[in-house]
This record gives structure tokens, C-alpha cells and sequence, in this order.
């Protein structure tokens, strides 16, 4: 049982042998090559995978950059257009001031010039009307001699006086 | 180292109640009964035969003849071995060219030209081993016959496993090769690269598949009690002692300078040191490939050993104590030759994976490339 047969150890050295080639050049060679192709096919799409994520982390970054862009725009808009109504609001109250002073001048011209037309009217008419009491009186005084000489005398002495 | 315990156990304790067989036998025998030599059972069924029993019948043998090859004196003879008729005993003459040939217990030898007392054709020494000259025996025996089997399993197997890589897309394993690419695997990620490196493992992983493979299987084989298993091929001293060789052979071709530098003058050691240390390195260089081999013989055999043993304690009580005693200890024999079995399902794995991972340190130990001295 000790004692190596010789013909069992060439036996085994020819079977192995033959195993050897056959299985290296059929089986060991061809599922390792399937499986090393597999890795790094899995390799490949992992590395993939983790750029398309990166790729993903760098658009969200930029979506948000944008947005936040976005959002500093219409504040900023916001702020212009809130600072043009401001400006509009004075603008136009300084020319209404403006105009409105301006018509209040007008009127007050109108309202002069009216009130001197009026005066001047107001004045002729009370001078025709005037004239026309006088005459009256007149009329009527001197009917009477006496008077006409009284009226005479006191308008003597005033012209005297003055 | 657990279950090595546990073999020695039971193989010290089996030894000896196979020995109390051996003395009943004797009491038997003189009383002209039935013999019953449990040791010489054990061996004849661990060791190689030149035809293939299957079982008796009827008092009669049944069993497979196998090719005889034989390179004579006289050149190559062929014949099957049913010519012998069963006879082991060197009693029974085959004459081919001219010469006389008998079979003696598993061997062939050179015929006496008259019998002996007892009938036998061959001279034994006191040990009971034959004298006569033999010539070299290429026959299939059991265990050749068991090897050529194992070699087409596997290579059905595996040339199988990788046609179903073809078969599919993306290389996704099918069939039967989803159950050989995780041992693939393991071998290549789990052996060769921790052993032998990144970049040189390729180089040596066909061969650990194939050392991995072929003893595993011929060990399984081994495991299964009926025809046409049951060889005990990987506890075969010749077997093992080959494929030790082949690892002998390709580890000593590998070497490179630093391995021999670490052989015969190691770098980092006083002179006087370097000359003490060189011929227990050139004595390391042969131990590591002898003890792989006898450490699969020993492994294997013991567990055939064990589980006969266990079988054998059924007839050993039957005899030493009547048929109640042989029915009654049977159940506790078969269970305690289940619970061996199973162990040595483990045992077999462990054996294929423990020669193929030396093998591998050891092309990793002549390919080393030493940068940190």
C-alpha cells in the first residue's frame, strides 16, 4: 500500500496531462475569458453610472444656480419697476403741481381781468346812472329858482374851497 | 486539526476492535466456521485490484474485468483480467508469449514454474509479500479505470459550463455553470491570487483548476460505496505522488533567482548562518512536495479506512458474540458510518482545496519577486 505503482503514476501523469490541455484550451480558458469579460463589463458600467451621476449633481447645481439667478433677476426687477412707479408717481404729482399752479395763475388772471371789466362796466354804469339821477335832479331843482340859486352858491363854495 | 483528531480516535479504536476480529476469526477458523479477517478486508478494499468487484453472489464473486497491459520481457501482452477467474492468490497460471503470468494479491508477477504446497505459483517472504520478478503493469485497474471515468465527468462538466457562457447574453452564467463558477472562482480569487499575486496568477491557475477539480472529484468519487465508484484512487500513494511531482516539477521550473538566493545562500543572515541554513532549505525544497503527497494518501485512506472499519464492527460482534449482538450494534455502526460519511464529504473538499492552496504558495514562494529586502 506504501509502494507507489509505477503504472498507476503514468497512468495518472498521461490522464492528468490530457485533463490539462483539454479542459485549459475547452472549459478554463473560455469561462474565464466570459467571466473577466463580464467584470469588466460591470466595471465599465458602474464607472458609467458614477459619471452619470456626477453628470446629474452638475446639472442640479446649475438648475439651482440658474434659479437662484432667476429669482436675484425678478428681485431686481421687482425693485426697478417699484422705483419707476415711485419715480412716475412724483413726476407726475411735480406736474400736476405745476400745471395746476398754472391754472390757478390763469384763473386769477381771468378773475382780475374780469373784475376790472366788471369795475369798468360796474363804473360807466353807475356814471350813466349817476348822470341820469343828476339830470333828474337837475331837472327837478331848477323848476325852482330859488334853488338853482342855493345849488349855485354851495357849488361856488366848494369850488372855492378847492 | 479537529477532525484529524477525531479520525485518529476512531481509527486507533477501530484498529483495535479489528484486531479482536483477527482473534475471533482465529477462534473460528479452527472451529472450521466462517472467516472473518477484517484487516485484510480493509486493505484489499483500499488498495488497486485489476478487475472491479462489485459484490458476491451466492457465494460467488460478481465483478468487472478489466483490461491487462502489460510491456513483458517478451513485449506488450494484453488480456482481461477475467483470465485469472478470480483468483488472488497467485494460484491460477496465465501463459501468454511463452510466459507464465499469475495474480497475487492486486499484482502480477512472473509465474514459478510449479506450485507450491498450497497451490500458489508465487514464493512469498515471511511478511507475505511475493518475490517473484514483475514487469511493468500498465493495466486499467479499478483506480486507472475510476481516473479515465473521472476525467470524462469532468471534462463533461466544464466544457458543458462553458458552452453555457456562449449560449447566453452578457456572459451571465447558465445551467451548470451557475453551480461551477463560484468554485471557479473561489480557486482563482480565493487560491491563486492570494498566493501567487495579481499579475503572475494566470500563468498557474489552469493548472490549480485542474489539480482542484481532479482530486476533488476522484475523492467524491471515492465516497460512493457501489459500482463504478468506490475507488480509492486519490488515497492511492501513486496518485497522489504524481500529482505532487507535477507540482514539484512546475514550482523547481518557476523558480526564479530569488528563490534559489533564498535556497542556497538567504539574503539578510550572517555567513555562517547562510551555510548552516542552505542544505535545510535544499531539504525544504523535497519535504514540501512529499508531505502534499502523503498528506492527501493519508487523509483519504484513513477515511476509507474509518468508514470499512465502522461497517466491519456489524460482523466483528456477530462473530465474537452471536447474530443478536451483530443486529443490535448495526443501527449504532450505520449511524456512526453516516456521521463519518458526512464528515468526510467536508474532509474530501477540504483536502482537494488544502493540496491545490500548497500547490499554489509554493509557485507563489518561486515567483516572489522580493523588492522590500
Amino acid at each position: 500500500m506504501l509502494t507507489p505503482e509505477l503504472g498507476l503514476i503514468v497512468w495518472t501523469t498521461i490522464a492528468f496531462g490530457v485533463l490539462f490541455f483539454v479542459l485549459t484550451k475547452y472549459a478554463w480558458k473560455p469561462i474565464l475569458n466570459s467571466v473577466n469579460e463580464r467584470e469588466s463589463s460591470i466595471k465599465g458600467a458602474l464607472e458609467e453610472a458614477e459619471k452619470a451621476r456626477l453628470e446629474m449633481e452638475n446639472l442640479q447645481a446649475d438648475n439651482e444656480r440658474i434659479l437662484k439667478e432667476a429669482r436675484a433677476e425678478r428681485e431686481s426687477m421687482l425693485k426697478e419697476a417699484r422705483e419707476m412707479k415711485n419715480k412716475m408717481i412724483t413726476d407726475a404729482k411735480d406736474e400736476a403741481q405745476k400745471e395746476a399752479s398754472k391754472m390757478i395763475e390763469q384763473a386769477q388772471a381771468a378773475i382780475e381781468s374780469e373784475k376790472k371789466a366788471a369795475m369798468a362796466e360796474l363804473k360807466s354804469h353807475v356814471a350813466g346812472l349817476a348822470v341820469d339821477i343828476a339830470e333828474k335832479v337837475v331837472r327837478d331843482e331848477l323848476t325852482n329858482k330859488d334853488k338853482q340859486m342855493q345849488l349855485v352858491e354851495s357849488m361856488l363854495g366848494d369850488a372855492k374851497l378847492n | 486539526m479537529q477532525i484529524n483528531t477525531f479520525k485518529l480516535l476512531f481509527l486507533s479504536l477501530f484498529l483495535a476492535l479489528s484486531f479482536s476480529g483477527f482473534a475471533t476469526e482465529n477462534k473460528d477458523a479452527e472451529g472450521g466456521d466462517e472467516e472473518l479477517n477484517i484487516a485484510e478486508m480493509i486493505l484489499h478494499h483500499v488498495s488497486d485490484n485489476h478487475s472491479f468487484h462489485i459484490l458476491d453472489w451466492d457465494g460467488h464473486p460478481v465483478s468487472v474485468p478489466l483490461p491487462v497491459i502489460l510491456w513483458t520481457n517478451e513485449g506488450l501482452v494484453t488480456f482481461m483480467s477475467s483470465e485469472f477467474h478470480h483468483d488472488e492468490d497467485g494460484k491460477v497460471v496465465v501463459e501468454k508469449k511463452g510466459q507464465k503470468l499469475t495474480y497475487y494479491h492486486g499484482k502480477i508477477y512472473y509465474a514459478n514454474d510449479s506450485a507450491d504446497a498450497s497451490g500458489k505459483y508465487v514464493s512469498v517472504d515471511e511478511e507475505g509479500h511475493a518475490t517473484n520478478a514483475r514487469m511493468l503493469d500498465l493495466s486499467v485497474t479499478k483506480n486507472v479505470f475510476s481516473m479515465l471515468m473521472s476525467m470524462i465527468v469532468l471534462m463533461l462538466i466544464f466544457i458543458g459550463s462553458a458552452r453555457a457562457y456562449k449560449k447566453s447574453e452578457n456572459n451571465i452564467p447558465r445551467g451548470i455553470a451557475r453551480f461551477t463558477e463560484p468554485l471557479i472562482l473561489f480557486v482563482k480569487n480565493d487560491i491563486a491570487i492570494p498566493n501567487i499575486g495579481e499579475k503572475k496568477h494566470k500563468k498557474f491557475l489552469p493548472y490549480l483548476l485542474t489539480i482542484f477539480f481532479f482530486i476533488w472529484i476522484n475523492n467524491i468519487f471515492g465516497l460512493i460505496p457501489f459500482f463504478p465508484f468506490s475507488a480509492n484512487l486519490s488515497g492511492n500513494i501513486a496518485f497522489t505522488f504524481a500529482l505532487a511531482c507535477l507540482t514539484f516539477i512546475i514550482t523547481t521550473l518557476n523558480g526564479n533567482k530569488d528563490y534559489w538566493k533564498h535556497i542556497f545562500w538567504m539574503p539578510g543572515v550572517p555567513v555562517p548562518m547562510k551555510l548552516f541554513l542552505a542544505p535545510i532549505e535544499l531539504i525544504g525544497v523535497f519535504t514540501k512536495p512529499i508531505a502534499l503527497f502523503i498528506r492527501l494518501f493519508a487523509n483519504i485512506t484513513a477515511g476509507h479506512i474509518v468508514i470499512l472499519a465502522l461497517i466491519s464492527l456489524i460482523f466483528v460482534f456477530r462473530n465474537m458474540y452471536g447474530d443478536v449482538a451483530g443486529y443490535a450494534v448495526s443501527p449504532v455502526s450505520v449511524a456512526f458510518v453516516v456521521f463519518i460519511s458526512l464528515i468526510e464529504i467536508l474532509v474530501v473538499a477540504i483536502q482537494a482545496y488544502i493540496f491545490t492552496i500548497l500547490s499554489a504558495l509554493y509557485f507563489g514562494m518561486a515567483t516572489a519577486e522580493h523588492d522590500d529586502h
